[in-house]
């Protein structure tokens, strides 16, 4: 019995060269398609790496988790509520600061992530420098500084991916602390929201919850909730469906 | 610049080309303030509208590293605060 593929999300700002370390990946494996119920298409494409099967999946380029638009909560729900093997983000070399913000957005959401360093060629036409051990150790997840239009750094990314997506190396993604008041607010309702640690991450949960934010609500609701009481019992969360995609190879 | 004070603040799209602003208040709500909030139009950011816009609308601002094309209508609710260039 051939091995699910492993689920990779693709994330990034636009501009990020994020297509680029897409086609890199994975050839000429690819074709697009539409997530069912949603008008975005997606690009997913799948690659063998020593020995284990991947498919990604080619999020739309957003500045930011918190949707403003059909592509951003696209990107959202993929990596909040589909729980990929695990989520890579393309950042700018050349535009770190800016790129950080969906970087630490997305950590919030799940400690799965590797940190695609892209556009390291320009970074270096600028003079631009940048310590990506320092940077991955103040983030808690790799780094991995590519020039994907160059091919480099390609090698490495594909082992990340593989480390992260295998479960070989425990993560310890950077907490935000937002303050006192949310603090207290966020230790006040994460107990009750452990129960549902394998579909959705307590902490970016509460703060979502917080936040009131409907859009987020209403799918906590279809997803993890309703489900419940129809089966009218308590019974153990299903992990979030992202498996689906990998087998999305046959058509 | 006459009449303008360090501590009063004004519109973006006012902001001379070649100046720099510090960003002091949003005025605008709902998905815009998200995304110019997600850009890195945060208060205490430094802004710079630069010059050569062909048209005048939109023109471009340099801020935290990036350059963005914002229409007036946008940049009229980015409040920001003059300060002097070196």
């Amino acid at each position: 019995m051939r091995e699910t593929p492993k689920v990779i999300a693709l994330a990034g700002n636009p501009n990020t060269g994020k297509s680029t370390v897409f086609n890199s990946l994975t050839g000429l494996k690819q074709h697009t398609g539409n997530w069912p119920g949603k008008t975005v298409t997606l690009a997913r494409g799948s690659y063998v790496w020593k020995g284990s099967r991947y498919t990604i999946v080619d999020l739309p380029g957003t500045y930011s988790l918190l949707a403003n638009s059909p592509d951003e909560e696209v990107t959202r729900d993929f990596i909040c509520f589909e729980r990929p093997d695990a989520t890579v983000v393309v950042a700018d070399a050349t535009c770190l600061e800016r790129d950080l913000n969906l970087i630490l957005q997305v950590i919030e959401a799940t400690p799965r992530v590797v940190v695609c360093l892209n556009l390291m060629d320009e970074a270096r036409k600028h003079m631009v420098q940048i310590d990506t051990g320092l940077l991955s150790s103040e983030l808690g997840v790799p780094v991995v500084p590519c020039a994907a239009r160059q091919g480099q750094g390609l090698g490495q990314l594909r082992d990340s991916i593989a480390s992260v997506a295998g479960g070989e190396i425990s993560l310890s993604p950077r907490r935000l602390r937002y303050g006192e008041e949310i603090e207290r607010s966020i230790q006040a309702i994460l107990p009750s929201l452990f129960a549902f640690r394998q579909i959705l991450e307590p902490r970016w949960l509460a703060l979502r919850l917080l936040d009131q934010d409907e859009a987020v609500l209403r799918q906590v609701a279809e997803r993890v909730f309703e489900p419940q009481i129809a089966n009218r019992a308590i019974a153990t969360p299903k992990k979030g469906d992202a498996s689906s995609w990998a087998g999305w190879n046959q058509e | 610049m006459a009449g303008v004070t360090g501590d009063e603040t004004v519109p973006l799209c006012e902001l001379g080309a070649g100046k720099t602003g510090v960003v002091c208040e949003l005025l605008a709500g709902g998905n815009l303030r998200r995304r110019l909030l997600d850009l890195g139009f945060v208060q205490g950011s430094r802004v710079t509208a630069l010059r050569n816009s062909p048209f005048g609308d939109p023109r471009a601002y340099a801020l935290r590293g990036a350059v963005y094309a914002l229409r007036s209508a946008e940049a009229r609710l980015i409040r920001v605060r003059m300060i002097d260039n070196a």
